[in-house]
């Protein structure tokens, strides 16, 4: 299945977000999710199925002002 | 001691953490600066690179307390949501409340400010917006539920230091309990000092630090101005008026009558 992270299409073979974070690399990472501009928080991660074109932000801590 | 919500703070120096020439310089500005408060921001992570996790260890072994920001956003929806991705990461109901409404000077877009405000305080957060030094505006923010306002000095980056000293006199004037931190657009440390001899409570500095030659040198030239500027404050500074008197005791002067 084709999702959108973080704005370039990835492959997954994976259905729930938690898996697809895992097979993308994201294992261990902090890291807060969403799935079509819905927070989905960590809890929820393994209970989210995703769906062909879903668009996923992956986002961690960076400097800021 | 400055309250902002549940916390006190003794700096009255708050960093930003964007823009320095490399980490290492970042974390001995922060020191020179004595801040106790840092912003900080979400952005997309690489799975490769991972970028945000190198900076948040960093961040951690500093011992602040982080003010997460959500910069960048130019709708509600968007700030709401970031809120709610901060809280997560960062473990922490603070939230510096960005609503960008212009490109060009990055002014806040106070509808949307106090519309998100409004949505996240009702759900818990502490916020922190940055809004403009009008007074309407204010009074709807504090209507939603914030405690703190964070007025701009001038648009963010530009150095310019208080762009509307009238604006932000009567807002400090208007709301003499609401903590007020100048956030935004100050250059120089003199700028910090006239920011707390008005009586405001802190300032948030970012571009002038993390841009300055040395930034290290520059935090603690910041530091020093925003203690000299809170000191005066508290001696109670004289009235400027329009004409001369004397320093000099006139009684007795030689060679009068």
């Amino acid at each position: 299945m084709k999702i959108l992270v973080n704005g370039a299409w990835r492959e997954t073979q994976r259905e729930e977000l938690a898996g697809a974070l895992e097979e993308l690399g994201y294992g261990g990472s902090v890291v807060s999710t969403a799935v079509n501009g819905e927070f989905i928080a960590a809890a929820l991660r393994a209970r989210t199925v995703l769906a062909e074109g879903d668009r996923v932000e992956v986002l961690a801590p960076m400097q800021g002002g | 001691m400055l309250q902002l919500y549940q916390m006190k703070v003794g700096s009255r120096l708050m960093l930003g953490t964007a823009r320095y020439p490399s980490p290492a310089v970042l974390a001995d500005a922060v020191r020179a600066a004595r801040a106790e408060v840092v912003t900080v921001s979400l952005r997309r992570e690489s799975a490769g690179e991972r970028a945000g996790q190198a900076f948040w260890s960093l961040v951690r072994e500093l011992g602040v307390r982080v003010l997460p920001n959500t910069a960048g956003c130019h709708a509600v929806k968007e700030a709401v949501t970031t809120a709610h991705m901060a809280r997560e990461v960062f473990g922490t109901t603070w939230i510096k409340l960005e609503v960008i409404g212009e490109e060009d000077t990055l002014q806040p877009d106070v509808f949307g400010l106090v519309d998100a405000a409004r949505i996240l305080c009702a759900e818990g957060f502490e916020v922190f917006p940055y809004t403009t030094e009008d007074l309407v505006v204010a009074e709807r923010l504090l209507a939603a539920g914030c405690k703190v306002l964070m007025p701009w000095g001038a648009p963010i980056g530009s150095g310019r230091g208080l762009n509307n000293l009238f604006g932000l006199t009567a807002l400090r004037a208007h709301f003499p309990d609401v903590p007020l931190i100048i956030d935004a657009g100050l250059g120089v440390p003199s700028h910090a000092a006239r920011a707390l001899e008005l009586g405001f409570d802190a300032v948030l500095i970012n571009t002038a630090v993390a841009q300055a030659r040395d930034p290290v040198q520059m935090a603690a030239a910041f530091a020093l101005a925003v203690e000299a500027g809170l000191g005066a404050r508290q001696a109670g500074p004289i009235e400027p008026r329009d004409l001369a008197t004397p320093s000099t005791p006139l009684i007795g002067t030689a060679f009068r009558g």
